[in-house]
């Protein structure tokens, strides 16, 4: 019996000792992350009046079409959020419901991005057009891909819950996902305000 | 169906179809000897499969020096050229392959010799000397070095078919663009760095995690051993510089195959932005090599002058110094963009300060030395050639740091030689300093002093012989990167003396081999069952030379700065805590395979051949998920095991003894 309690301390401090480095390591991925947006963001700022004869911000963006769509990603994060409590109270049909929603909001996000950029291509404004096209093309493309790794993370996650219970490795991987998809959604006021909203005005 | 790709491709200059004979005539060798010896499972699952750092540590470092001697006849050929193409005779190749020579020299000697060389050594010291078993995340460690062998394999290819960059080792734009660099070369330069790249940022986040998550109880931070600050610093800068690159590279990618325009000479672009980005990550680069090699050193000299290191707070200090200013300096490496006085006075003077944290390093070194009792070891003969080496670039550089003398130094082969005593004189002779140094814990027997000495005193004179030529050529008015040029200018003499002084330097290099071969060969002359050969200070030393799987049966409890050697002075105490069962990670091909797909990726990037590049996309994500949902990636070692281990290891020291 005590060696059976024994090991049950060991097991525990080893999950608890693998959680902590597995956060801090996704902590400093994110922070890498956040270096290359900065990279990008930097790029965009200093490209966005090289315009060379194409349309500049103001001609192209259509402020209500990207507000619907911030929206929709900020809800996402929120959905995401209360999927997190119902796995805290390991409650796991509310799991899946919320991140379900949250996928079909993430992926409503993604199709209305690529709708704006088709639009934009078939007028005639590609990113081959002008380095300010260029770098609003690869700093919002950058982070629609990482919605798009998301999604398919998200994806993965749910089959997982389908089959399994919540256990803590589980439990180790929705938090890391919450931290990406809160992450993004970040980095995504960030592109409203600096390429939408100032672009526009 | 095969993108650009064809037989067009293929070499023709007899300096590339030699190199390429050469290379393909070595693997063919080495690939006989595996079936000839029956080697292949042995290789497979002892050492590609494996995540056990000491292993991967080793790979990096056969991988490094394969990469060295390849660096090192790129800079045969570029001396050889320059000490014949004057005047009416043309020297050895072609401008064209003597500019894929030069950008291969750099490229290789930065991205795949010193970063390869330091985190082999990052991979075998950090866990042991902050006494832990393992590093944060073991596979991550094994994929991020099969990234790394991605990245060589590409580079390497490029010799074979297609051609390297002719942009130089940073392919500057527009140069580097697609108007005026249509070849695959620079195309092999951007994948091959960035996918490489991509795994020493993981590396980053990794060893960031070990070292801040995995110390062993009671080594606070302020008890870490020197190496280990100075890694940590290392490794901000991986983690917050390597992402810059990863952008720089990939916007320069996008304007190559997209028709994109950031770098582009037309369509608004701005050849200056990429300047500017590439040295946001490229200053930092350059303490990201020499911060671990001022690590080594600490740890050198106090060693051989059996003294604590002096100076401990005031060395972490300066090492943070480091960390941040170097973020700071970056506009320096071209004052001649004209963004006018005031920044550049900014920059200059930035420059000129973060000498002084060096500067106390440097003074802290020599005062450890101070009323100590030094032993004039080969490590130590490493470290001292560094002092001399170090302070003769470092005053070159703060001399450049004065933007209106830059305007004249710029591109100057005076700045070849600064650079070239930096890096040569500080990372290159840190990593041999540690190779002489930590040798004996890895193979349980030490180098052979004579021929240690040897090649030191061959590599210093051979160095600078090599690069004092340099810096008078640069006073002289020669640029860097010269094909050929007139015998009016009086140079060629120079570079004469400088082609004999790399001569000199392969002599050292062929000390080295000997070195190592003869200390294999006689290795029972020189065997240590101790496991502390120098009188160690720090944790490493405590355990079996070669150390077990985990390192350490018990892990040991830190009181002191310098434990290991305090314990010596210490009484013993009979009494330990009890062994308990440790858990070890399992091998796994998974960071292979994603390697290969990695380079499938790349390579099909590089030929513009579609399909490979989603086999190689879908195939990483593949394997990734595959290895994510792995349910069993650990396994316990019993007590009785390691009782069984250490009985052996023992059994053997006393045979030897």
């Amino acid at each position: 019996m005590s060696k059976h309690v024994d090991e049950m301390a060991i097991e525990i401090s080893h999950e608890e000792v693998v959680n902590a480095k597995v956060t801090l390591g996704f902590w400093t991925y994110l922070m890498t992350d956040c270096v290359l947006f900065a990279s990008l963001f930097a790029t965009y700022a200093v490209l966005h009046g090289n315009t060379f004869g194409g349309p500049s911000g103001k001609d192209i963006f259509d402020l209500p079409y990207i507000f619907v769509e911030t929206m929709i990603l900020l809800v996402s994060s929120f959905t995401t959020g209360l999927a997190m409590i119902a796995a805290r109270k390991n409650n796991k049909d509310q799991v899946l419901t919320w991140l379900i929603v949250t996928g079909l909001l993430g992926a409503a996000f993604l199709i209305m991005e690529l709708t704006e950029f088709s639009h934009l291509i078939s007028d005639g404004h590609s990113w081959t057009v002008s380095a300010f096209l260029s770098s609003y093309f690869t700093l919002v493309g950058t982070h629609g891909l990482h919605i798009l790794t998301g999604l398919l993370w998200l994806t993965v996650l749910i089959t997982k819950l389908f089959r399994q219970d919540i256990t803590s490795t589980l439990m180790r991987r929705l938090t890391l996902f919450s931290m990406f998809w809160h992450f993004l959604d970040v980095i995504w006021v960030g592109i409203f305000t600096v390429v939408y909203l100032m672009g526009a005005l | 169906m095969f993108g650009r790709l064809s037989f067009d491709y293929l070499p023709h200059e007899l300096v590339t179809v030699g190199g390429v004979a050469a290379g393909g005539v070595g693997i063919l060798l080495g690939i006989a000897a595996m079936f000839y010896f029956k080697k292949w499972t042995w290789l497979w699952k002892e050492w590609m499969t494996s995540v056990d750092p000491k292993r991967i540590g080793v790979m990096y470092l056969v991988v490094a020096a394969l990469m060295m001697l390849r660096g090192l006849a790129d800079a045969l050929m570029i001396r050889a050229q320059q000490a014949t193409s004057v005047g009416s005779a043309h020297g050895i190749v072609s401008s064209d392959t003597f500019q894929q020579v030069f950008s291969a020299h750099g490229t290789i000697m930065i991205f795949f010799v010193a970063m390869g060389l330091i985190f082999g050594l990052m991979n075998l010291i950090v866990p042991m000397q902050i006494g832990a078993r393992d590093v944060a995340f073991p596979f991550l460690n094994s994929m991020s070095f099969w990234l790394y062998v991605s990245g060589f394999v590409l580079i390497n290819l490029s010799l074979a078919i297609g051609g390297f960059s002719g942009a130089g080792w940073l392919a500057y734009p527009p140069l580097s663009e697609m108007q005026y660099s249509p070849g695959p070369g620079v195309d092999y330069w951007i994948w091959s760095l960035q996918i490489a790249g991509i795994g020493s940022l993981l590396s980053g986040i990794n060893f960031v995690v070990t070292i801040l998550k995995m110390r062993a109880p009671g080594m606070t931070l302020m008890k870490m051993p020197i190496f280990i600050w100075s890694v940590l610093g290392s490794l901000s800068l991986i983690v917050f510089a390597f992402p810059i690159l990863t952008a720089t590279l990939s916007l320069l990618a996008l304007d190559r195959t997209l028709g994109m325009h950031f770098f582009t000479a037309n369509g608004g672009g701005d050849p200056m932005m990429y300047v500017n980005l590439i040295w946001a990550w490229g200053h930092p680069e350059v303490y990201i090599l020499v911060l671990p090699a001022f690590g080594v050193f600490s740890e050198v000299v106090a060693t051989f002058s059996g003294k604590r290191l002096f100076g401990y707070t005031s060395m972490v200090w300066a090492i943070w110094a480091i960390v941040f200013l170097s973020y700071s300096v970056w506009l320096h490496h071209f004052f001649t963009m004209g963004s006018g006085a005031d920044v550049n006075t900014f920059f200059g003077i930035m420059t000129m300060i973060i000498s002084i944290p060096t500067g106390v390093k440097m003074f802290n070194w020599i005062f450890t030395m101070y009323r100590g009792r030094v032993r004039f070891t080969v490590p130590m003969l490493w470290f001292m050639g560094f002092v001399v080496t170090f302070t003769l670039g470092g005053v070159a550089g703060v001399l450049m740091a004065i933007p209106p003398a830059d305007f004249q130094f710029h591109n100057s082969l005076f700045l070849v030689a600064h650079f070239h005593t930096m890096i040569v004189g500080g990372v290159v002779f840190g990593m041999f300093a540690a190779f002489n140094y930590w040798f004996p814990k890895f193979t349980g027997f030490k180098l052979n002093e004579r021929l240690g000495r040897y090649s030191f005193w061959c590599w210093l004179v051979g160095f600078l012989l090599a690069f004092v030529p340099l810096y008078i050529l640069g006073f002289m008015g020669a640029t860097r990167r010269l094909d050929h040029y007139d015998p009016s200018l009086g140079w060629q003499g120079l570079f004469i003396v400088a082609g004999l002084g790399v001569g000199v330097i392969c002599l050292g290099v062929g000390f080295q081999l000997l070195q190592i071969g003869v200390s294999i060969w006689k290795r029972n002359e020189n065997r240590d069952v101790t496991g502390d050969p120098w009188g160690g200070r720090t944790l490493e030393w405590m355990t079996t030379s070669p150390p077990p799987e985990y390192n350490y049966a018990l892990i040991p409890t830190v009181t002191e700065r310098d434990e290991f050697w305090a314990l010596k002075q210490r009484p013993k105490k009979a009494a330990s805590a009890p062994l308990e069962p440790i858990i070890v990670p399992n091998n796994t091909a998974a960071g292979v395979y994603i390697g290969a797909f990695a380079f499938l990726f790349g390579f099909g990037f590089i030929w513009h051949i579609v399909w490979l590049i989603i086999v190689g996309l879908i195939g990483v994500i593949y394997s990734v998920l595959v290895r994510l949902s792995e349910d069993t990636t650990e396994h316990e070692i019993s007590v009785n095991e390691i009782k069984k281990t250490e009985a052996v290891a023992a059994a053997k020291r006393r045979k030897l003894a």
